[in-house]
């Protein structure tokens, strides 16, 4: 049985605005019979002021793609268009109080209804940028389409790679069969073979010997800096903020902060810089930093 | 005793089942004072021996096996399955071809398609809208470069049986080995190994109501054969590890019972299926049974209700405590019905629907009742939500009149 909050499990036994809405002047159909989930927003808008004055939905789908529609709904109501606009799909999965990783698509899918129904509305027309393939990386939700696009923009012949690139892979490592799997098949599109004992690309190999402190910052700052594309990628960022012996203090920022997934990106900057030092280090938040001998003084 | 007894109306036997009540009682002193090891010469482990042997003998009466050294206890089906297999394409190095079907459970599938990447060909035999066999085809498949036929006995989802004996049959007479993966039809349906031509076959204990975590592969005696797991002489060197006495004794005490009640299932459970299947039939429009009805296991209906999706009703009879299995698995990028219903060509309109009832004989007419009440309503207020789905029926042309930016 699927793990779905309470939330999920309240929106789907009674759901918000189920129905289409009388009078409406906007409609968003995403999906179809084929693919199992199928989602129909219809919209009624104020001409005046462009607020959303009611929102009903139809869904054909599972428990959570019903609860997803009826608490976009909910989210929308009231708001104007363009602010309608700026509502993501992990807008919708935090107002359910989260999704499972395998389920996420479904607020994917209302994101995509909603935009199509304001298209709709202003007599534009919606295309679909979005494909999504089966899910590789439990962990991180990472589907089969994202990893096969990453591999070949960036040309990835590794499985070290491609969890620095995509994060599939990063977490309990089960998917790596899959993850040689994809790289397999992508690799022999350009006639390369996927070699499983192939080192990612060159690293500075740690020397056993003591560095100095400089060297050992730069070596700090620099397998911080390889990580801050991936964070970027999903709207976050760290920055380097001290280094105190083994204590490395990072600061997150952007959609970092508060991210149930923090401690595992901590946790992997860290492996990350171990492997840089040769050395054990501890990461941890610039919020666990000591206080200043000033401030400790009057503290 | 009903499952009602316990909590909620459990129509899930096809996923497990409950371990009988006598089959814990058979098992319990096996994890307290009867814990010896069967291989040990004294008389704590003699005791436990003789009840694996016990246990053996129960499991040969109820598969009708010649002998009890052609029982090998395994973990699961799953084992029981991948031992058979691999020990066919061992044994016949110069044969790398398979013959099974596109309805298999994924302990034989994805096997197979592992096997495939391996160099091995792989063949499938399709199926017909009622998810049968074309026996034509399977017969010009048949050569010598083939090392196993696997075929399951009865599908998990539809119930619908397959005929194996006739298959075996074909098999032998090209020199062919032939195994099925029987864990749903055994203790459901009555079978004689030693008058079929069966060379191997996979049975899982939980399916028959002894516990998860235990099964058994029959192995014809003369087969050739080459072990999974190699160690020490547990199951005659068959299957090396220490044996898992507790859930063998379970297991036997199972087969027992499963020989006892033999009839019970094919004609009380077959009524209880039957009166849950027609009164679901009568009451909801826009339904179909999936699968063979003439020819099926006698617990299983498969029930595709059209415009709404297999999850959404499972949720909402779990709010009401009854227990059921769907064939749609709505994950992100694989929101494909159950390659069951694709191989049988239901329509999408149907399969995403499909939802199986699996009943055992510790299920009550009360039971069916309760389920023909429970199931309209649930129905009604998903196609209500449904897209597909106008003021009294679906919508005309349901792909036309929904049209979305991309399918």
């Amino acid at each position: 049985m699927w793990e779905y909050s309470e939330k999920v499990q309240e929106h789907f036994f009674s759901p918000r605005n189920a129905g289409a809405v009388p009078d409406a002047n906007a409609v968003g159909d995403i999906g179809s019979l084929s693919c199992g989930d199928a989602l129909r927003l219809t919209l009624r808008v104020d001409p005046e002021t462009e607020v959303i004055l009611a929102a009903g939905f139809q869904t054909f789908g599972c428990g959570s793609a019903i609860a997803s529609s009826s608490a976009l709904t909910e989210i929308i109501q009231g708001m104007t268009l363009d602010q309608a606009l700026t509502v993501s799909n992990q807008d919708i999965a935090d107002y359910l109080d989260g999704l499972p990783p395998e389920k996420m698509h479904c607020s994917v899918m209302g994101r995509e209804a909603l935009q199509a129904a304001v298209a709709n509305y202003r007599g534009e027309e919606w295309k679909d940028d979005h494909e999504e393939g089966g899910l590789v990386c439990k962990c991180f939700a990472v589907d089969s389409k994202l990893v096969e696009n990453t591999i070949r923009a960036n040309g990835l012949t590794t499985v070290e790679e491609v969890v620095n690139y995509t994060k599939a892979g990063g977490g309990c490592s089960a998917c790596h069969e899959g993850v040689e799997e994809i790289l397999t098949r992508v690799l022999a599109e350009s006639g390369q073979t996927f070699d499983a004992t192939a080192q990612a690309a060159p690293q500075p190999t740690a020397k056993p010997g003591k560095l100095t402190n400089l060297e050992r910052i730069r070596r700090i700052e620099s397998a911080i800096e390889s990580v801050r594309p991936n964070l970027q990628r999903d709207h976050g960022d760290v920055e380097l903020i001290d280094v105190d012996g083994k204590n490395v203090y990072v600061k997150m920022r952007g959609a970092c902060v508060g991210c149930q997934m923090a401690s595992v990106t901590l946790e992997g900057i860290q492996e990350r810089i171990i492997d840089e030092l040769g050395e054990f280090v501890r990461v941890l938040p610039s919020e666990a930093m000591p206080r200043t001998s000033s401030e400790r003084a009057y503290g | 005793m009903t499952t009602a007894a316990i909590s909620g109306i459990y129509f899930d036997n096809n996923a497990t089942t409950m371990v009988a009540p006598e089959v814990v009682e058979a098992m319990l002193p096996y994890f307290t004072e009867q814990f010896g090891n069967p291989s040990s010469i004294h008389q704590f482990g003699n005791r436990v021996g003789l009840a694996i042997k016990q246990a053996r003998a129960q499991v040969q009466a109820l598969l009708g096996a010649e002998h009890d050294s052609e029982i090998v206890f395994t973990s699961c089906g799953t084992e029981s399955d991948s031992t058979a297999i691999l020990s066919a394409l061992k044994v016949q190095p110069e044969r790398r071809e398979i013959i099974t079907t596109v309805v298999e459970h994924p302990a034989i599938l994805a096997l197979c398609e592992n096997l495939e990447k391996d160099g091995y060909k792989v063949h499938y035999l399709p199926v017909d809208g009622k998810g049968r066999l074309d026996l034509d085809a399977y017969q010009a498949l048949l050569s010598e470069r083939v090392a196993i036929v696997s075929v399951m006995w009865a599908n998990n989802e539809t119930g619908t049986l397959f005929p194996v004996l006739e298959m075996a049959e074909m098999a032998k007479a090209a020199g062919v080995l032939f195994h099925t993966d029987a864990v749903q039809a055994v203790g459901k349906i009555p079978i004689d190994l030693q008058s079929s031509a069966i060379d191997m076959l996979s049975l899982s204990g939980h399916k028959l109501h002894a516990p998860k975590g235990i099964g058994v592969l029959y192995l014809r005696r003369n087969t050739r054969f080459r072990p999974l797991l190699r160690g020490g002489h547990q199951e005659r060197g068959r299957r090396a590890g220490t044996e898992n006495s507790a859930s063998i004794v379970a297991l036997g005490k199972a087969c027992e019972l499963a020989l006892a009640h033999m009839d019970r299932e094919r004609n009380e459970v077959r009524a209880l299926r039957d009166r849950l299947e027609q009164g679901i039939l009568a009451v909801v429009p826009h339904c179909f049974v999936t699968g063979d009805p003439d020819n099926r296991l006698p617990n299983t209906a498969n029930i595709a209700f059209e415009y709404i999706e297999g999850e959404a009703i499972l949720l909402l009879l779990n709010k009401l405590g009854i227990a059921a299995s769907s064939g749609s698995a709505c994950t992100s990028g694989s929101l494909e019905p159950s390659h069951v219903m694709r191989a049988m060509g239901i329509p999408y309109t149907a399969a995403h629907g499909t939802t199986r009832f699996s009943l055992s004989r510790y299920n009550s007419l009360a039971e069916v009742e309760r389920v023909i009440d429970a199931i309209p309503p649930i129905i009604a207020q998903l196609r209500k939500l449904s897209p597909y789905w106008g003021e009294n029926g679906p919508i005309q042309d349901p792909e036309q009149a929904f049209a979305p930016a991309y399918a």
